[in-house]
């Protein structure tokens, strides 16, 4: 056991430099100048120059790499092209924000899912099991940008019960639990939760179906345990599997929430890594697409370790 | 082995049997078609017999066995009739009361004794779990009844193997675990399906002979399933013979194998591999089972019975009585 935790964790440090090293190249390979988000169209040369050189973008590529990853590991993820300020601590304060709007929307949807999978697995074939199934397939085709739009149309312009952008009162965007701040978490959440929502009800209605026809459910029955202790069983099956849906579904919210921010002006990792998209400022762009990449490879982990505890097949080699 | 433990125990002789199953239907219902499983079954158990159902897949013999139990789903069987145990109405039994039934007067063993046990809980904790269910006994009491059983089915160093999961266990050690969880509260019937047509043919022996020991020391009754006429000579007092959701014959062991009466079991004797010339082709019985959603009027066996006539075909034929216990349901028979 603890020699399966051991390699799982030593995993994490050739995935991690892999992603630095797309991170950096796709960004480097992508179309535009950075250094039109800094200078002026019709600076003199020698200006241009200088400010390559202050930047480090005059280096050769694989230098700029290496000096870029041995500052990252450090917590330095250099200036923003578009307005000098710090990018690490630019990232974290969006990112703590994504976080809360992911975690939101994974729980709506999680909840949801779980108890729509379960119900509609134990009732397969029955009509409350179709309309499950049609709302499941719903939420992971519909996109989530309309369906974000359409809820702003109903829920503030409307009936004008929420509101329709910000993460807080006037531009704050330092959160607190207060319901000034929550009323302007529900839209967002409740959007973003409907394609986790779909994904995990399928999956927990599939599994669920899938364990109750196992013989050892009968088995379970045979020696008279209870339903209620025969779902306990059930769970216990079903979880790992569930599990890591879940996690990939959180590590999918964190980078796909970009249209729902952006709809929402919600001041996230997904608004910054759209404006700087925009304004070409690629130290941002570098710095947000890693740090969102670090953590899926932690979410990943963590969710492969947490497998293991729970179900005893997975090999602890 | 010979003689009924019923019939040898002036005691038990007068209790009423334990088993007593009457005219039971059980019919199967899918969206295009009604599966008739089982057709008119009587049948009764005596406490202390170890009773054969013999037949071949679709004879209805594992439905009558999950009967017993009310395993079958609910929504999808239609069940009439009467099924007691131990003097209670199986079929009327509410949900709580089933629950109190199951495992404790009746409990059961599974043909895939590997598929039987929930992958992720360890052995020794489901047979703990289900001695605190009927005994209300904590946790640690319940592990040490498991520790206990699995010394009475003779499996080696039981405490190590307590902790193991069922993926870790061998096809003969996992199905020793699951008689040791069937026994864990003493039950009075033990279900047993096909409890060793999973198995190699080296551990189906030791399991077969396992089975027999702990059946004669704790004195219960048990109602084995199996196509195997070998098995049911090594095991049972009484063997009753399955076709098409019917019991054709049913009687004493040497009976029923020294002189068989209903052709289909004559069919089954001569099949066997044990009674055939090497170089010498197996007599198999010609044409296949009926379906069961389309039975034949009369007698189920008729269209591959070489001694059919017109009568056959009319009615299913009656029992007929051979001795006190030996009969069969054959138009052939006299009355």
């Amino acid at each position: 056991m603890p020699i399966y935790f051991l390699k799982r964790v030593l995993y994490v440090i050739p995935i991690a430099l892999a992603v630095s090293f797309f991170c950096f190249s796709l960004v480097h390979l992508s179309p535009g100048d950075p250094m039109d988000a800094v200078v002026s169209p019709d600076a003199p040369s020698e200006v241009v120059a200088m400010v390559q050189r202050a930047y480090g973008f005059d280096r050769p590529l694989p230098e700029q790499y290496g000096r870029w990853v041995l500052r990252a590991v450090q917590g330095d993820l250099g200036l923003s092209a578009a307005n000098g300020r710090a990018v690490t601590a630019e990232v974290f304060s969006a990112l703590k924000n994504t976080l809360l709007l992911a975690f939101a929307a994974s729980l709506i949807g999680f909840t949801l899912g779980c108890v729509f999978g379960t119900l509609a697995g134990y009732f397969q074939g029955s009509l409350l099991d179709r309309l499950v199934t049609g709302i499941a397939v719903g939420g992971v085709s519909v996109p989530h940008y309309w369906l974000g739009m359409l809820l702003v149309i109903i829920f503030s312009v409307e009936l004008n019960w929420l509101p329709s952008s910000g993460a807080g009162p006037g531009s704050s965007s330092d959160w607190n639990v207060e319901w000034a701040y929550l009323r302007h978490l529900i839209l967002p959440a409740v959007t973003l939760s409907v394609i986790p929502m779909g994904v995990v009800t399928r999956t927990v209605r599939a599994m669920v179906a899938d364990i109750l026809a196992h013989e050892f459910v009968e088995a379970l029955r045979a020696k008279g345990l209870a339903e209620r202790q025969v779902f306990r069983h059930v769970v216990k099956n079903v979880a790992p599997t569930a599990l890591a849906v879940m996690g990939l579904q959180l590590g999918y919210l964190l980078g796909g929430s970009i249209l729902v921010e952006t709809v929402f002006s919600w001041p996230g990792t997904g608004l910054l890594l759209n404006n700087a998209i925009f304004q070409r400022d690629l130290p941002i762009l570098q710095g947000t697409i890693l740090v969102l990449a670090l953590f899926f490879v932690m979410l990943n982990l963590i969710v492969d370790l947490a497998q293991a505890r729970l179900d005893p097949r997975i090999q602890r080699g | 082995m010979s003689l009924a433990a019923a019939t040898s125990d002036p005691a038990a002789a007068s209790q009423p049997p334990l088993v007593e199953i009457s005219d039971l239907t059980v019919h199967f219902r899918t969206p295009t078609r009604q599966v008739h499983a089982v057709n008119g079954v009587d049948l009764s158990l005596e406490r202390g017999e170890v009773l054969t159902i013999l037949g071949e897949s679709g004879s209805g013999k594992s439905v009558t066995l999950r009967t017993l139990m009310r395993l079958l789903p609910e929504r999808r069987s239609q069940i009439s009739g009467r099924v007691s145990v131990d003097g209670q109405d199986v079929l009327a039994m509410s949900q709580r009361q089933l629950t109190r039934f199951r495992g404790r007067t009746a409990s059961m063993i599974f043909q895939e004794p590997m598929l039987a046990f929930d992958p992720v809980y360890t052995i020794g904790e489901q047979i703990a779990e289900t001695v605190c269910r009927h005994e209300g006994v904590s946790r640690r009491e319940g592990l040490a009844r498991a520790l206990e059983l699995f010394e009475l089915v003779r499996i080696p160093s039981a405490q190590r193997r307590l902790a193991n999961y069922p993926h870790e266990l061998s096809g003969g050690m996992s199905q020793r675990a699951m008689i040791a969880l069937a026994l864990s509260c003493r039950p009075k019937l033990l279900l047993a399906d096909e409890p060793t047509t999973a198995l190699d043919a080296t551990v189906q022996i030791q399991i077969l002979l396992l089975l027999r020991d702990l059946q004669r020391e704790l004195g219960m009754s048990v109602i084995f399933v199996t196509h195997d006429m070998g098995v049911a000579n090594e095991i049972s007092d009484r063997i009753a013979v399955m076709y098409a959701g019917r019991i054709v014959e049913s009687g004493r062991v040497e009976e029923l194998i020294g002189a068989p009466q209903h052709p289909y079991t004559q069919g089954l004797m001569a099949s066997r591999a044990s009674g055939a010339q090497r170089g010498q082709r197996l007599e198999a019985i010609p044409g296949a089972p009926p379906d069961l959603a389309e039975l034949p009027q009369g007698c189920a066996f008729a269209p591959r019975c070489p001694q059919a006539s017109d009568e056959c075909l009319a009615a299913v034929p009656a029992a007929r009585g051979l001795s006190d216990i030996h009969w069969a349901a054959c138009c052939r028979l006299p009355a």
